[in-house]
């Protein structure tokens, strides 16, 4: 009944309660990764991202149409035979641009997600271990980056390098990345005041191993969190994007491209693409942002 | 003396990760009007929590047996206005007198607070009443302190604050939770003083919860001794280095390090202390005990009346004497891994 | 080389500032081998910022500190540098929920140790392991768990293991054993004791607590708002105490006949 979470979510409550034994239990365990129960909401959450997850590795192999082969004299005809979700304005097979759209949508998402929880932990880290100059500089910048709204610097993004998922993708982890290493920096902060980072200093062990080794393992649970938040960010900003013309380009399949093009038949009444599409964006966002949500709180709880 | 404040077989339980945890089992202390009681023991001997149940200020959830009366009410039946009037009449200053004032707010915000909204006294004379009783507690230069903010005090000064807000409600008793285990030695003496002077100058009675014997044996007139969530031990506080009647307040005694003198090792206790809920049938102690025998594992340990004390273990009138003699103890008590 | 007739650890002239505040100020001693010295004083007096500059976590604003014949008053410059200073001071701090890395085991603290620091193989590093554990006491079991699952005492005696690993000259205890129950306190202190006995280790113990100095010291320091002011042995200067602020100090000890005084004005 359990995911691996933030620690200190059930020795919370024991913490308040009784004497020194528990709050022995509570501040033992500061930020790194234990199990915390789910409940159902949060197990519905985990079947769907999981799901999500398997659907855009295996989705094109298991479709049962061509995704990209149009027949004109099918477009906009509802269900219809094998054909679940009917047809889309150019006569494609929606269930199968679904299908094979999950990848694309789901793989940009995580790669957003995690391009910009790994710059952000790296900059938070490096701000909090050497603090003084060097934090002030970090968040300076940090500041700086702050001010793009990601979508913008998407925008920008393609007019430079030219649209695509690559650029749209990269520029949404610059923006996002500061939020990561705001988050992350003081935990860190915190970490690093710990007496046993004091002790292995003295130890004589380098600021590498006790960062890589020590530090960021133990605020693994809190870098778990955002990352998880960000990918549903991501996820929603990059099907805008999409929608926008400048990310995934048609004719390929992907969620965001379908939200954009089913708009003219939702226009003519044949909202069938459109709303699947934003359905599917929803329930899987939905997910694993509720899920985000828990992670982040029980390592926030862990972190006071 | 009659008693301000009767506890009767007080236990606690606590809901903890769903199940309920005993913190305290089967409590029983008195405390007479002007009386100081010290109440000593271990991280999870249930001495706070005890405390708690006493200002009904228990965590949600908590399930309470027994009986607590404070001049004569039934404590763990009140509600509403009556609580609050019961709080009123038994103040609580903590440890921590940081974790308990809001940072953002002037001392003079923070000590007339209830003042002024529970008992509708005018700002004047609420702030001249706060004045007064920081005078009492020999803070200097009252009118300035009022002023300030928490963090422009120093810890001593703030848990002289403390008490003196605790103070302005006329309280009859005085629940002190290791208010000066945070305190440098010489502060501690300070405030050990003044609480010395209230109690003698206003006839308040004292619950004096510490984990430091020679504190609580020099403070207070009679110390109960707290282990696995139940007294072991009340008697004479002068006597609970002299002639401690239970073998834990023994070894406790014996534990600790002198200032006077250097002992060739010190004696230390195997093992490590234990809450309620882990502690093991029968006597709660016999696990560490130097003078354990088979029979004292056999059936729970009762609190019986011994040369004008109390004390839960039957071996007690056998080891009279005896308890504190280095060339009665028994085999050299090792101190292996507290397991 | 190390110089092995002279003091283990020598400081002289040592100052700190911190801004305008002055935290540390023309502070001089010498610790020999196998000896205990005690720094004791109030909060604010200066004595745990002594600790952290004498183990480099903090750095000097003047003076020298010398442990077995090198200099440390500066940041070392390289990795060696570093790992050697790390083979002749260690320390042990107060807290023991913070002092231990919350993901290792006992075992994988001090393993981890002698891999940064020696080129031993997996046996001998098992077999030394062992011996820091008989040496404080701790069995395989706790060894081998979570720092979470342990007491605060066995908590403080795997630090003191780690600390052990290296297997330093000189052992800074600040405030070690402040934070544990009276019983367990005993149970650490012996525990030191034995451990001075074996490895002829010297300790510079920071308390605030006269009763664990007169225990575990020969020597004491006392200082007040950054400045010694009185020195001596243990056992001379806490039973006559002969500066102002020690005779206060040994005054507010809690003990059979003890009041406590006022040492302010009392209310007019």
């Amino acid at each position: 009944m359990s995911i691996p979470v933030p620690s200190g979510v059930q020795t919370g409550v024991a913490a308040e309660v009784l004497d020194p034994v528990a709050e022995v239990e509570a501040t033992a365990v500061r930020g790194g990764l234990r199990r915390v129960r789910l409940g159902v909401l949060g197990w519905l959450s985990l079947v769907v991202v999981a799901l999500a997850a398997v659907l855009a590795v295996v989705g094109p192999f298991v479709r049962p149409f061509d995704p990209d082969l149009s027949d004109l004299s099918f477009a906009y005809v509802g269900p219809y035979g094998s054909h679940l979700l009917g047809f889309d304005g150019q006569g494609r097979d929606l269930f199968s641009r679904l299908l094979v759209g999950a990848r694309t949508t789901f793989l940009g998402a995580a790669f957003v997600a995690v391009v910009a929880v790994a710059v952000g932990s790296a900059l938070a880290v490096t701000a909090a271990w050497f603090g003084g100059r060097v934090d002030r500089v970090v968040s300076a910048g940090l500041d700086v980056v702050f001010a793009f709204p990601g979508i913008l610097l998407a925008v920008v993004a393609a007019a430079v390098f030219g649209a695509g998922l690559l650029s749209a993708g990269l520029a949404l982890a610059v923006a996002y990345s500061p939020y990561v290493a705001r988050v992350l920096r003081s935990a860190a902060l915190r970490e690093r005041a710990m007496a046993y980072v004091a002790a292995l200093e003295v130890q004589g062990f380098g600021a590498w191993r006790l960062c890589l080794r020590h530090l960021l393992p133990n605020i693994s649970g809190l870098v778990v969190a955002q990352g998880t938040i960000l990918f549903g960010f991501a996820m929603v900003d990059l099907a805008a994007i999409s929608f926008l013309g400048l990310g995934v380009q048609s004719p390929q399949a992907d969620w965001g491209v379908m939200v954009s093009e089913g708009k003219t038949g939702l226009l003519q009444g044949y909202p069938m693409e459109s709303l699947t599409a934003v359905l599917c964006i929803v329930v899987v966002v939905s997910a694993v942002s509720f899920l985000g949500d828990r992670l982040e709180s029980a390592g926030k709880q862990a972190h006071r | 003396m009659s008693a301000l404040l009767e506890v009767r077989d007080l236990t606690v339980r606590l809901r903890v990760g769903g199940t309920d945890r005993e913190v305290i089992t089967g409590t029983t202390l008195e405390i007479g009007e002007g009386e100081a009681m010290g109440l000593v023991g271990e991280s999870g001997s249930g001495k706070s929590m005890t405390a708690k149940a006493i200002a009904r200020l228990l965590p949600a959830g908590a399930r309470v047996e027994g009986s607590v009366r404070f001049a004569g009410t039934d404590v763990l039946g009140l509600s509403g206005a009556d609580l609050r009037r019961h709080r009123a009449k038994v103040a609580v200053v903590f440890q921590d007198p940081r974790a308990h004032i809001n940072p953002v707010r002037r001392i003079e915000d923070f000590m007339t607070e209830s003042l002024r909204t529970l008992e509708d006294v005018p700002r004047a004379q609420a702030r001249t009443r706060a004045a007064d009783a920081l005078e009492e507690v020999g803070i200097d230069d009252p009118a300035r302190r009022l002023r300030q903010f928490p963090h422009e005090l120093s810890g001593g000064m703030l848990q002289r604050v403390m008490i003196a807000t605790a103070l302005l409600s006329q309280p009859l008793l005085l629940l002190a939770d290791e208010c000066t285990t945070a305190l440098d030695v010489t502060t501690q003496a300070e405030v050990m003083a003044i609480l010395d002077d209230l109690r003698r100058d206003r006839g308040l009675s004292m619950l004096f919860i510490t984990h430091d014997l020679e504190l609580a044996g020099a403070v207070c007139d009679r110390t109960s001794v707290m282990y696995a969530g139940q007294v072991v031990e009340t008697s004479a506080a002068h006597r609970l280095h002299a002639d401690p009647l239970h073998p834990y307040s023994a070894a406790l005694v014996q534990a600790r390090p002198d200032v006077t003198s250097t002992a060739e090792r010190l004696v230390a206790i195997p093992g490590r202390p234990v809450s309620a809920f882990e502690a093991p049938a029968g006597c709660r102690f016999a696990p560490r005990c130097p003078h354990v025998l088979d029979g004292c594992r056999g059936h729970e340990q009762t609190l019986v009346d011994l040369d004008a004390g109390r004390v839960r273990c039957e071996r007690a009138a056998a080891l009279r004497g005896r308890l504190l003699d280095p060339t009665e103890s028994p085999t050299e008590s090792e101190e292996t891994a507290d397991a | 080389m190390p110089d092995t007739d002279g003091p283990v650890l020598s400081v002289s002239g040592l100052r700190k500032v911190f801004g305008t505040q002055v935290a540390v100020d023309d502070m001089t001693f010498e610790l020999a081998p196998g000896r205990s010295l005690a720094i004791v004083g109030e909060s604010g007096s200066g004595k745990t910022t002594v600790a952290r500059m004498v183990v480099g976590l903090e750095r000097p604003t003047a003076g020298t500190i010398v442990a077995c014949g090198r200099d440390r008053s500066r940041p070392a410059r390289n990795a060696r540098e570093r790992t050697l200073r790390g083979r002749e001071v260690q320390i042990v701090f107060q807290d023991p929920y913070s002092s231990l890395d919350p993901r290792q085991s006992g075992t994988a603290a001090v393993d981890e140790v002698l891999r940064v620091h020696h080129d031993h193989d997996a046996a001998t590093r098992r077999r030394i392991v062992g011996e820091l554990a008989d040496l404080v006491g701790l069995d395989q079991r706790q060894m081998d768990a979570l720092p979470r699952a342990l007491s605060g005492g066995q908590r403080q005696r795997v630090a003191i293991a780690r600390a052990l690993a290296t297997e330093p000259k000189v052992l800074i205890l600040d405030e070690s054993v402040a934070a544990l129950d009276v019983s367990i306190q005993a149970q650490v202190l012996n525990v030191l004791a034995d451990i001075r006995d074996e490895r002829g280790i010297s300790y510079v113990l920071i308390s605030h607590d006269l009763a664990v100095v007169r225990q575990l010291t020969e020597d004491v320091l006392v200082m007040q708002r950054g400045v010694v002011v009185e020195r001596g042995r243990t056992a001379d200067v806490l039973d006559a105490p002969q500066h102002a602020y020690t005779r206060m100090l040994r005054a507010s000890v809690p003990g059979p006949g003890w009041k406590p005084t006022r040492t302010l004005r009392r209310p007019a």
